[in-house]
């Protein structure tokens, strides 16, 4: 009964493939150099940016950081802030206090005590999964936060430790008005922390966080040890978003109990989502996107940037789960493939769940108008009052153009969708 | 030493007080993660959301507070069953992250759209006479609108126990909290119960924005600041129990309110502490399933 069957060529050939694959996949390929190229050129193209651009390096090591955790070992977090936060006053007070303001032994210095603090609190927070994990996550940040406060004559509480210098880089590079050398400074910071990072993710270790990621059980049973590894990546994950926090104290000489804001725990998820998750590259694209949208966007209204977020955040979810250089990749894969099947004719076929659709759209704009009517009716604020006259025709009105807009909007949308499924039901 | 018992019963009414708030927006939530485990951050923003109703209809259409809220109750329940239908049903299956963030991303589009319409000050509402000023008990005088605030929350827990453990709905409840399959597989529709619950518990959190107004005030950005207490009581609770919502609530708003008395200058710091405490010992809550 269970003796072993004879090992056939298609098993070697198989074997060879798997084993070829895992040989090649951490060997560089040449799209690996393009953002560093692109780093190095923004340099030159938008030099008086450069306090901008460090602090986008420093949010890309961040999000590198979560991702490790969060796309490669599946930790949901939102409270990873408390790391980078951590980072940020171990240079804080190191320089105050102690008198320690030598910058890069203040990032080793500032990774080894986020990392310590991470291997704490990841042994005890890490034998939970789900919605506790996430509180647990969440309560840690907000302590550190109101620890903070209570003893603000130590870290100067929500007003800041303003006014902290640093000694000049490698002793040669004074810090310049226009930010020049942060900028060289976070960018070699960040290209040393990912080559760590790519190392971890291509090693063994990182295959086993990945296993941990899809299959727990499947884990358990061959025997490997998954809290161990679970806090081993959280403590590196925490250094490294220590070492970000130090970068940011260090590039803006200035620091707040802000950092450990449960928006910037969520800013730095959603940027990583917005890239993509569990791939190397996401965090670059997510951070970069995410603070030029919100360099420009909030500049114009602070309230049009969070909507903005928002909707970033819902349609991610709902089209490109796989972020933005998901999106990308199925692009590039869609032109390499060609479009032979694309040659049948296309025909809108109307079909009767349409009209339903259109229906549950229509409801749903004529609530949304609904809504904003009688916002925009019964508010009186400033902005509304200068065009509303308050009648509750106006309500009326919006809930009808809502439903209009909501109508056509999914029309549009069956328009394009309807004649593709015909164009794949003929093929 | 009267004037500590003094202090002790101020203590206890306000943290009943807070604690009956907590209970009536929280409850929602619990229910509905239990029952399909779906993390939902916008749950406060639903809250937030029946607050700012009951503001219009209180201050530009002179109707009174009582049936301002109740109208805010049911207006945003039923509102929330188009979002149940058309984002929510998609992401039953998906992981806690990806709810995670459809969640907050509407969350964070409430809160900049109510921005828009009603500025970032504060509002408050016209309170009826009778909630204004003291309600002498006897023995002494309590804030009649903290008195009432705990009526009310009473007369839900009654009612809500009631619906769970004595009518047919709510035996079907918490036989799907309890085990979903086979919930589904004895013939109860969990997808017609989970919309259900979900209008019933938007709604609830609607009553608890309105009624939050006149104890901290309303902005925009409730949705979030509260969110997170909402979130620890109930996963310190346990999942869809409606005793452990009760009690973390109870325990919350108590230990809150006392500590912010003794040590205000430690802010939240009671309540993470305790959260974390809480669930280290007990991951899944006081009365949650393993």
């Amino acid at each position: 009964m269970s003796e072993t069957k004879p090992r056939t060529s298609a098993f070697f050939e198989a074997r060879d493939r798997a084993t070829d694959y895992l040989v090649r996949r951490h060997h560089l390929r040449w799209p690996e150099v393009l953002p560093w190229l692109v780093a190095i050129a923004c340099f030159f193209l938008f030099p008086n940016r450069m306090t901008f651009g460090s602090q986008v390096l420093i949010m890309i090591m961040f999000a590198l950081s979560l991702d490790l955790i969060l796309g490669y070992a599946g930790i949901v977090t939102l409270g990873h802030a408390a790391f980078f936060g951590i980072g940020a006053y171990t240079v804080a007070l190191a320089s105050l206090k102690l008198g320690w303001s030598e910058p890069i032994s203040g990032l080793f210095g500032a990774a080894v005590i986020a990392g310590l603090v991470g291997v704490v609190v990841g042994w005890f927070i890490l034998r939970y999964r789900g919605l506790t994990l996430l509180m647990l996550t969440i309560a840690f940040a907000a302590m550190l936060q109101e620890s903070g406060n209570l003893r603000s004559d130590i870290t100067g509480g929500y007003d800041g430790l303003p006014g902290l210098t640093f000694d000049p880089l490698l002793g040669a590079f004074q810090y310049d008005l226009y930010g020049h050398t942060n900028y060289w400074y976070a960018l070699a910071a960040l290209a040393v922390v990912f080559y760590l990072v790519r190392r971890i993710v291509y090693s063994p270790f990182g295959q086993t966080l990945t296993g941990i990621r899809e299959n727990v059980r499947r884990m358990h049973s061959i025997g490997s040890p998954v809290h161990r590894r679970l806090v081993t990546v959280y403590a590196i994950s925490a250094a490294i978003a220590g070492v970000a926090g130090a970068l940011f104290t260090q590039t803006n000489a200035y620091v707040t109990l802000t950092v450990f804001d449960f928006d910037s725990s969520a800013k730095v998820m959603v940027m990583l989502i917005l890239g993509g998750t569990g791939r190397l590259y996401g965090p670059f694209l997510g951070a970069t996107v995410y603070m030029v949208l919100e360099d420009y966007f909030s500049k114009l209204s602070p309230t049009f940037w969070q909507f903005g977020i928002g909707i970033l955040l819902v349609l991610t979810v709902l089209f490109a789960r796989r972020g933005l250089l998901g999106v990308a990749e199925d692009f590039v894969r869609l032109r390499l493939s060609g479009r032979a099947g694309d040659a049948a004719p296309r025909r809108l076929v109307w079909k009767p769940e349409h009209w339903k659709a259109l229906g549950a759209s229509a409801l749903d704009g004529a609530i949304l108008g609904f809504l904003i009517g009688f916002a925009a009716n019964l508010s009186r604020t400033e902005l509304m009052s200068s065009f509303v006259a308050g009648t509750p025709a106006r309500a009326f009105i919006f809930t009808l153009g809502g439903a209009a807009i909501g109508a056509g909007i999914n029309a549009v949308y069956l328009l394009i969708t309807s004649r593709s499924a015909v164009a794949g039901a003929a093929s | 030493m009267p004037q500590i018992a003094n202090i002790v019963v101020s203590v206890l009414f306000d943290g009943l007080a807070y604690a009956m708030f907590l209970f009536i927006t929280a409850v929602g939530l619990s229910v509905t993660m239990g029952l399909m485990g779906f993390v939902n951050l916008a749950h406060g923003a639903f809250a937030m959301a029946g607050g700012f109703v009951v503001v219009s209809l209180t201050r530009s259409y002179g109707i009174d507070f009582i049936p301002s809220l109740l109208i805010a109750a049911v207006l945003i329940g039923l509102i929330s069953v188009r979002f149940e239908k058309r984002l929510y049903r998609r992401l039953y299956k998906s992981t806690d992250l990806e709810q995670v963030l459809l969640t907050i991303g509407l969350a964070f589009m409430a809160i900049a759209a109510f921005t828009y319409f009603y500025g970032p000050i504060p509002k408050s509402v016209p309170l009826p006479h009778w909630l204004e000023g003291d309600v002498n008990l006897g023995f002494r005088r309590f804030p009649s609108y903290r008195a009432f605030l705990i009526v009310v929350g009473a007369a839900l827990i009654a009612v809500l126990w009631y619906v769970f453990e004595n009518t047919n709905i709510g035996a079907k409840i918490r036989a799907a909290v309890d085990n979903r399959r086979m919930a589904e597989s004895v013939g109860i529709n969990v997808d017609r119960l989970f919309t259900l619950t979900f209008a019933v518990g938007s709604g609830l959190a609607a009553l608890g924005g309105g009624l939050a107004i006149q104890l901290f005030g309303l902005t925009p950005s409730f949705a979030v600041l509260y969110l997170v207490l909402f979130l620890i009581v109930v996963a310190v609770g346990g999942l869809g129990s409606l005793k452990g919502t009760l009690l973390a609530a109870l325990v919350i708003g108590i230990i809150d309110t006392g500590g912010k008395y003794a040590f205000p200058v430690a802010g939240n710091l009671f309540i993470y502490a305790i959260t974390a405490l809480v669930l280290l010992i007990k991951p899944s809550g006081f009365y949650g399933r393993e």
